[in-house]
């Protein structure tokens, strides 16, 4: 931290945009439905406080209103309704009016009972985390216990490992050109054998290679990429042992086996680039990029909810926030665990410093050596050119301002977020952040030329 | 490498020696396609899998980024100024909305539909002459492409920058034909650089420059469009056709004569409509001697009456003139002609034809042998077409008539053009006293030609008739399209006064069960919406 504290920026009177408001939600219905709300219509007793608190009762289709309560800082959120969408569409309108509507949601200072009552709970409950015992302080039995645990799982990581390479090396004896065969079952099965393995990670990057098949021509050539690396990480568990501990980390974290942050703690104003969810059939991953506007460290921030859950940490795109983040173990790993959070505060700076698309492959290509299974790279373009496609293909570029080169958009990269950032550009070179990696760069965040205002094409 | 299509699957390989290193990996993916079993010299599969492993990871780190493509070319600037900051957001709520499900007919809910206010906003925004924001373009354009009464303004809000995004965009093709957007026009008098456009331009420019040469010099304007005439698709005619609509003039009269004669059928009727619009011209003659010797005054019986004698036939000469021979099905040819003859006969014709009356006393006549309706439903035809509000207003008749009883006509459709015709303050006022007399089953077509907001006595005609069907015990979604109109229409002012319908009134006896609790949230809705415009309204007042 320079000499400007961020209790000087925290500003927490001050109102986000309906942008970061609607980040926050959970899906599109919540969206909707939250803006149906976000008028004065349905509301009264509405007001905030110095503090970040915002409350209101909302008239629903029951006879007594819905008390929603949220604290901007966390965020965090509280409503009476029985949605079991989080935040519920109550408070995602709330928020909406809130921002829109200094009238309709006015700074009246003391929130009303039922809503002082959480709030003072949860910010007791903050304060007590803070203070009370952290992990591993457990004694001495329960050390000696999980060490048998994390022996045995390893054992059985080891068991699916071998399996894995006879199964692989089964493939290229027969030829590869076999998994192109309908019925071919080698997938689902593996995969469900390195769950029993307890190697989840292994699990997923074999289900990932069942999809490359019927992915389109060159389908053999990126078949045997990924056959070959999944190759690579067997071979590096297995011989794990002789390799340096942080590259070790590295591939017990690919492999699936859990690990916790482990500090020191980074102190920072992490201002927040990106925000977006992939979702499967169980459950819904998120992922938060963070730029340390002091330690200009980037860092990923995950988070999970089960299906059809939005994930509880949602940070929307444009906001800086003075908080700790604790690194996750492992040469070239990007993700920390969100600690303490002092403040939040709406972004002051603009994009964070970047560079051309050679830069960006170069940094990706980098990054490899640390971790050599990176799918990508957080990266920012400084001035790039978005090309749309001539007609009747659908390769994007996104073209450097300076020179005749380019970074093609990787592919499957949804069309409303590159034809927003089209739109944006004018023809001129826009500011973007994404990740940049062997298929391409995927665009997550622009900035247009001269403007602070980070705009999120997620 | 097998696939050397730039960015098709990955960033172009590079780094040192690609042509060996590009040699080598190829051979691995043959050796794996086919399997180490049937290529014995290759090695094992543990072999095979670490040599690529290393290549993959060379190439991954060796990479270097592609050529690239045409660059789309700058978009040409907006000066306009930006929205306040609050618009902006609303603007994106509003687009977020659209796609959300219509509630026709069931229940809506207490709060307002955000998608039934683009429309205003959009309109509001380019009264003010603000400029859309670059990022919210793509979905602008996608709501313009599914809904087409947006795409006007929404093309007009999206400007120059909205026009250059769409001409990128296959699925945004519409915005071509669409609007000229913005795209900066010659000076009317400089005739080159018109000649240039008029020739090479897109047909949206051509449209707008003709639009322009002919306010500025029509006589110019039709020379202009006499040089390329006869080159011009058919479709086309019929569009640069009927942009002569506005500022139609008697100098307009020999080059439509001249499209009588066209190859297309519909080019041929429309400069047959535009011609009988021109009281003066020798076609709207044509034809009222043709309808003068069809309907005469008879007054050898008690009362004056209007007797027609339709035509017999419609010779070469009649069709020439725009009257379509063949009746839709379902019609009688001859009352199919009369029809025509008498929408495209000067008004002024009658009152000389039939005894010199008053226009009020003429469509209070009675007709022989049933051609009343067929008469009236002309001359409905005609007072629209020749924008002629004292006929239009002796049509409608008295808004306290019951429908069918008066002089006027019965038709809702009928009744609505008419309505059009006449001035906004008139229209307004005949509208609200048909609600005070019939309540508002029969009003949403005449609503739907008032102008926004509804006027003070009109609003005040609604919001009664509103309370009036409430306390009648109906339920509120047999008023679903006049209270979605409300929501749009109502001048914000009127809240005030709808507060006191947002409560839930005591059940009363007969009353449909529940219908209460509907009605006080419908009442919620129109007055949260009419609030929501006000702010709409305000944010986007500097």
């Amino acid at each position: 931290m320079g000499a400007r504290t961020f209790d000087d920026m925290t500003q927490q009177g001050v109102r986000w945009t309906a942008d970061q408001v609607l980040a926050l939600a959970p899906d599109d219905a919540s969206r909707k439905a939250g803006s149906r709300l976000g008028t004065a219509g349905p509301w009264s007793e509405s007001g905030c406080d110095g503090t970040g608190a915002v409350w209101g009762l909302c008239k629903g289709s029951g006879s007594k209103p819905y008390q929603a309560v949220i604290d901007t800082t966390g965020p965090a959120y509280k409503c009476s309704c029985p949605s079991r969408k989080f935040p519920c569409k109550h408070t995602v309108g709330l928020l909406l009016l809130w921002s829109a509507d200094e009238q309709a949601v006015p700074a009246t200072g003391a929130p009303p009972d039922w809503a002082e009552q959480w709030l003072k709970g949860r910010r007791a409950r903050a304060t007590k985390a803070e203070s009370g015992p952290t992990d591993g302080e457990s004694g001495p039995v329960d050390v000696e216990a999980a060490r048998r645990r994390a022996e045995k799982r390893a054992e059985r990581v080891s068991a699916g490992a071998a399996e894995l390479e006879q199964r692989l090396a089964d493939l290229l004896r027969g030829g590869i050109a076999a998994a192109e065969r309908p019925g071919y079952g080698l997938w689902e099965e593996t995969a469900a054998r390195m769950v029993d393995a307890q190697a989840p990670g292994l699990a997923s990057l074999v289900r990932e290679l069942g999809a490359i098949p019927g992915s389109g021509p060159g389908w053999p050539m990126r078949l045997l990429e990924e056959c070959a690396l999944l190759h690579l990480l067997d071979r590096a568990w297995l011989g794990r042992a002789e390799l340096p501990e942080p590259l070790a980390a590295t591939v017990r974290s690919r492999v699936g086996v859990p690990a916790a942050p482990r500090g020191p703690a980074l102190r920072d104003r992490w201002q927040v680039l990106a925000q977006y969810d992939t979702a499967d059939a169980k459950l819904t991953t998120r992922r938060i990029w963070l730029y340390g506007r002091e330690s200009h460290r980037s860092a990923l921030v995950l988070d999970f909810g089960a299906a059809g859950r939005a994930p509880g940490t949602a940070l929307p795109v444009g906001l800086t926030i003075d908080a700790d983040l604790t690194p996750y173990p492992g040469a070239g790993q990007l993700r920390a665990a969100l600690g303490e959070r002092y403040g939040t505060g709406p972004a002051p700076d603009g994009p964070p410093p970047g560079g051309t698309a050679t830069e960006a492959v170069e940094r990706y290509g980098r990054a490899l050596l640390d971790d050599p299974w990176l799918e990508s790279y957080p990266t920012t373009l400084t001035a790039a050119i978005p090309t749309p496609p001539k007609e009747g293909d659908d390769h994007w570029q996104l073209a450097d301002f300076d020179d005749e080169l380019a970074l093609p958009v990787t592919p499957g990269t949804a069309r409303s977020a590159l034809w927003r950032l089209a739109a944006m550009s004018g023809g001129a070179p826009v500011t973007v952040f994404g990740e940049c990696g062997h298929r391409g760069f995927t665009p997550l965040t622009a900035w247009p030329r001269g403007s602070t205002e980070a705009v999120a094409l997620t | 490498m097998t696939s050397t299509t730039r960015g098709a699957t990955s960033v172009e390989t590079g780094g040192a020696g690609p042509g060996v290193e590009a040699g080598a990996w190829e051979e691995l993916v043959t050796t794996a396609l086919l399997g180490t079993d049937r290529r014995p010299g290759a090695g094992g599969p543990g072999e095979l899998l670490d040599a690529a492993a290393a290549q993959t990871l060379r190439r991954r780190a060796g990479l270097v980024p592609a050529a690239a493509g045409v660059r789309p070319p700058d978009a040409p600037p907006d000066d306009r100024p930006a929205l306040p900051e609050a618009a902006r957001r609303r603007l994106a709520l509003l687009l977020a909305d659209r796609s959300a499900p219509a509630h026709a007919g069931g229940r809506r809910g207490s709060a307002p539909d955000l998608g039934e206010l683009l429309p205003q906003w959009l309109a509001l925004a380019n009264e003010r002459g603000l400029r859309a924001p670059a990022e919210l373009l793509p979905t602008l354009l996608d709501a313009a492409r599914a809904r087409t009464d947006l795409r006007p303004q929404a093309l007009a809000f999206a400007g120059p920058r909205g026009l250059w995004l769409a001409r990128l965009n296959p699925e945004w093709r519409f915005a071509q034909r669409g609007a000229s957007g913005g795209s900066v026009l010659p000076e009317p008098g400089d005739t080159p650089a018109v000649q240039l456009l008029w020739e090479e331009g897109l047909f949206a420019e051509r449209v707008a420059l003709l639009e322009a040469v002919r306010a500025y010099d029509a006589q110019a304007g039709r020379a202009l469009l006499a040089t390329t005439w006869s080159t011009e698709r058919a479709e086309d005619r019929l569009m640069f056709l009927d942009s002569l609509r506005d500022r139609l003039s008697a100098a307009d009269e020999p080059f439509l004569e001249q499209a009588l004669a066209d190859r297309s059928r519909n080019v041929r009727a429309t400069a047959a409509e535009l011609l009988s619009a021109l009281p003066g011209s020798a076609l709207a003659g044509r034809m009222a001697e043709r309808a003068a010797s069809c309907v005469s005054l008879d007054r050898t019986g008690e009362v004056a009456t209007i007797s027609v004698e339709a035509p017999h036939e419609c010779d070469a000469a009649m069709q020439r003139d725009g009257v379509a021979p063949r009746p839709p099905a379902g019609r009688g040819e001859r009352s199919w002609w009369l029809g025509q003859l008498v929408e495209a006969t000067p008004l002024a014709t009658w009152p000389r034809r039939l005894g010199g009356r008053p226009v009020s006393e003429l469509v209070a006549l009675p007709v022989a042998d049933d051609w009343g309706d067929e008469l009236h439903a002309a001359w409905c035809r005609a007072a629209v077409r020749q924008r002629d509000a004292e006929w239009a207003r002796a049509l409608l008749g008295a808004p306290s008539a019951p429908p069918g009883e008066g002089a006027g006509t019965a038709s809702l459709a009928e009744r609505a053009k008419l309505l059009s015709i006449l001035a906004e303050p008139e229209r307004a006022d005949w509208v609200a006293r048909f609600i005070s007399a019939h309540g508002l089953s029969e009003a949403f077509q005449l609503l739907g030609v008032c102008v926004v907001p509804w006027a003070g006595a009109l609003g005040r005609a609604v919001v009664d008739a509103l309370e009036i069907a409430r306390d009648a015990g109906s339920y509120p979604w047999s008023f679903s399209g006049v209270m979605g109109l409300a929501e749009r229409c109502l001048d914000p002012a009127e809240s005030p006064r709808l507060e006191a319908l947002t409560a839930t009134p005591p059940e009363r006896e007969g009353a449909s069960p529940g219908a209460g609790g509907y009605w006080a949230e419908a009442f919620q809705r129109l007055v949260a919406t009419l609030r929501l415009r006000a702010t709409l309204r305000a944010e986007l007042s500097p």
